[in-house]
């Protein structure tokens, strides 16, 4: 790992100061990403800002019936929370089948939504990868592509990323919140906060550089069954191959989003009308410009038949 | 991580040569009941801090990466990875590691169960285990569900499902997962 200057400021305007004087600073809070890149000098920060002091850990309710999640609430304390579980629950759901108890306990909201890929040539620094130093190519174009992106990858990249919350996020409309250092506050809308890969694909995000993010707004609860379905190597702590995160009635209607699919939680709101038809009628729009590798054109039936399995479960 | 990261300076066509000298920090919490005041460099994680500083040798480095559980220690009441924390970060901490448990001569119910239902084999894994067991039945008491809690309205309870999901941080390499289950199991009835 490499030197770094450590600080631990007390508001976030502070915070995102540090951020904005310091060359090559970056924010820490779980630090359970961030510290496995820099051990692997993927990440190489000159300073760390170390935000666990400024608060930003409450779960309030917001006036028009949603809730405000803020930036440093941990992954378990957002599954457990009561209003969570009752009116959220394909987020508790989809926190749960997130990385292993231990993780959960460090992982914080925002550090979530900013995860970086597990793409094996963004992690393995012998290899090209445009992420992770631009410009200088992608091993897993030619490479094993079994885990990785089949839609919205580009000819740069064609990692995935790799979260379950921000998929459940996605359907539940989330807004993510951010101030930076000066004082400006932003409201992302969670379908624009990542980004695909184009020609820059070492940008993940559309966070300004050096904003902070505070909170995670979601709107008033969605009626319907929540659910979330993983589909994965092992029963347990493996990344999604495919995910369903999805909101269903029983005569079929809902929302629905993919994850392990795309650099992004993949939703196409416009074929979200045809559920009431089956899984096929859905996922063959909603994949309609899927570019799968040989290794990796499974996982367009396997976003069917878990949606299939997803709209079973609603009927049920 | 909770943001981007900050442009790097634009003033200067080339990059200033990046020394990497250590830089030194202080960190003062309490292990195992004792106050601990250490000087370290910032880039010490818990575990080493625990390991090379405080010569608390029984956290474990497995993959030194978050995923094996070898180095569980329980922060303020909560298991973690101390392999990716950073000791500085955890000024004022309460720490317990599986020294702290219990010792030869008088061991936690865990650590006796274990023994009892031969819950390891090579032993190295062995006191994330027990660490990661412990907090898992305080996580259940707690009514925190896990991805297998059928029920996110109700309790969960302690089964062998809900054990062996809460438990998937901890990598076994010589297998002795069912043993730990059945000790887990033991400990939870007694208490019950």
């Amino acid at each position: 790992m490499k030197s770094f200057t450590y600080e631990r400021p007390s508001t976030p305007a502070e915070a995102a100061a540090a951020v904005a004087r310091t060359p090559e600073a970056k924010f820490i809070a779980g630090g359970t990403n961030l510290l496995d890149l820099m051990k692997l000098q993927i990440e190489t920060p000159r300073h760390l800002v170390d935000v666990n002091g400024l608060g930003l850990d409450a779960v309030e309710p917001t006036e028009d019936g949603g809730l405000r999640i803020g930036a440093l609430v941990r992954n378990t304390d957002l599954a457990a929370h009561p209003r969570v579980r009752t009116d959220y629950g394909v987020l508790a759901r989809a926190l749960l089948a997130g990385a292993s108890g231990q993780l959960r306990n460090k992982a914080t909201t925002a550090g979530n939504l900013l995860q970086r890929t597990r793409c094996p040539y963004f992690y393995d620094t012998a290899q090209a990868c445009n992420k992770r130093r631009p410009g200088s190519g992608c091993s897993a174009l030619d490479g094993v592509s079994r885990q990785l992106a089949v839609i919205g990858a580009s000819d740069a990249c064609i990692a995935t990323h790799p979260g379950d919350m921000a998929v459940a996020m996605r359907v539940l409309d989330a807004t993510v919140e951010t101030v930076d250092a000066a004082g400006t506050e932003r409201r992302i809308p969670i379908a624009d906060f990542h980004r695909l890969p184009g020609d820059d694909p070492a940008r993940d995000t559309t966070l300004a550089p050096g904003a902070l993010i505070t909170a995670v707004t979601l709107p008033k609860p969605v009626a319907g069954t929540h659910i979330y379905r993983k589909v994965r190597d092992r029963a347990s702590y493996a990344y999604a191959l495919v995910s369903v995160a999805a909101i269903l009635t029983r005569d079929g209607t809902g929302h629905v989003a993919f994850g392990g699919v795309a650099p992004k939680p993949w939703r196409v709101e416009a074929a979200e009308a045809d559920l009431p038809k089956g899984a096929r009628a859905v996922t063959a729009q909603v994949f309609a410009d899927a570019k799968p590798t040989p290794e990796n054109a499974y996982k367009l039936k396997l976003a069917e038949r878990t949606l299939g399995a997803a709209l079973n479960q609603a009927r049920a | 991580m909770v943001g981007a990261t900050a442009p790097a300076r634009q003033d200067a066509g080339v990059r200033a040569e990046r020394t990497d000298e250590p830089v030194l920090a202080t960190v003062t919490f309490t292990v195992n009941g004792q106050r601990r005041d250490l000087e370290l460099d910032t880039r010490t994680s818990l575990l080493d801090a625990a390991r090379e500083h405080l010569h608390l040798t029984g956290s474990k480095k497995g993959c030194d990466h978050g995923q094996c559980g070898a180095c569980t220690m329980i922060v303020d009441g909560r298991r973690i990875n101390a392999c990716l924390t950073l000791a500085i970060m955890h000024q004022g901490a309460e720490i317990v590691t599986i020294e702290g448990l219990g010792q030869p001569d008088n061991l936690h119910p865990m650590q006796a169960a274990f023994v009892r239902h031969d819950g390891y084999q090579c032993g190295y894994c062995t006191p994330g285990q027990i660490c990661s067991g412990v907090a898992v039945l305080e996580e259940i008491r707690a009514g925190i569900p896990s991805h297998v809690t059928a029920d996110l309205g109700a309790a969960p309870q302690v089964t062998e499902a809900e054990i062996r999901e809460r438990m998937s941080g901890n990598i076994c390499r010589c297998g002795a997962y069912s043993n730990i289950v059945e000790a887990m199991t033991e400990v939870a009835e007694a208490r019950a």
